[in-house]
């Protein structure tokens, strides 16, 4: 199962604090790819210069955002991160903010990732999914979870 | 039914939208056919609609419809908002 696998725990945060703006919720949740070896420092940036030019249409559903950048070369292997925000942060979109949920996402080519993406859009699909993501307390219950939910 | 997609990347947001939308077009047994593409290339390419989040879809400009997702989970917004393109 594509989403499980490559959620490892390294890539899971859960009931993070300390962040207020979307720029510091971007970086976090892509410093874990970095970190994890997936990505380099310049796609950190670029996925925080990308809410910096485009906006906030990265938050696609309430609650929800699903930051990314253009891969140029800045990731190694397709990857995701996840990222629950124990005070939700006001992304500045029109209607869909406060956002909880971010599920960073990092591709090797324009349609490299598109596995992981049917995946995520499989367990997103899930009746409530927001609202359960969001009660979620420990990374087993994340695991069991995406088992349930993601059908492949 | 052709269907280009629109978001800030290309390969995001924009795809997950054609992926919703095709299933629509499963649902309804009609042939949906699209691309995803990015805001700096959606320009010119033959569809009978556009589709992006609303936030994106504000900064397009077409010929033909506009469709604006506010929110990318809804279906059954996805679905409402897709039905009036289904021509069998």
């Amino acid at each position: 199962m594509l989403l499980r696998k490559m959620l490892t725990e390294n890539v899971v945060r859960l009931d993070v604090e300390g962040l207020s703006t979307p720029q510091e919720v971007i970086e976090y949740s892509g410093r874990l790819l970095a970190d994890a070896g997936k990505t380099n420092e310049a796609y950190v940036k670029g996925m925080v210069d990308a809410y910096n030019t485009l906006g906030a249409y990265m938050v696609m559903a309430p609650g929800l955002a699903m930051p990314h950048a253009r891969p140029d070369g800045n990731v190694k292997e397709p990857c995701i991160s996840f990222v629950k925000l124990k005070e939700p942060v006001n992304f500045h979109h029109p209607c869909n903010d406060p956002v909880k949920i971010v599920f960073a996402l990092g591709g090797v080519s324009d349609d490299g990732h598109i596995d992981i993406l049917k995946s995520l859009s499989s367990l997103l699909a899930a009746d409530h999914i927001i609202e359960r993501l969001s009660v979620i307390d420990t990374y087993e219950e994340l695991m069991k979870l995406i088992e349930k939910e993601v059908k492949e | 039914m052709r269907v280009v997609t629109v978001c800030g990347m290309g390969f995001g947001t924009s795809l997950m939208l054609l992926m919703s939308i095709k299933d629509v077009g499963k649902k309804y047994g009609v042939d949906v056919e699209g691309e995803a593409t990015d805001l700096g290339s959606y320009k010119g390419r033959p569809c009978d609609f556009i589709a992006a989040s609303s936030e994106i879809a504000k900064q397009i400009q077409a010929d033909v419809p506009v469709v604006a997702i506010e929110n990318l989970l809804d279906k059954a917004a996805i679905e409402e908002k897709i039905k009036p393109f289904l021509n069998k």
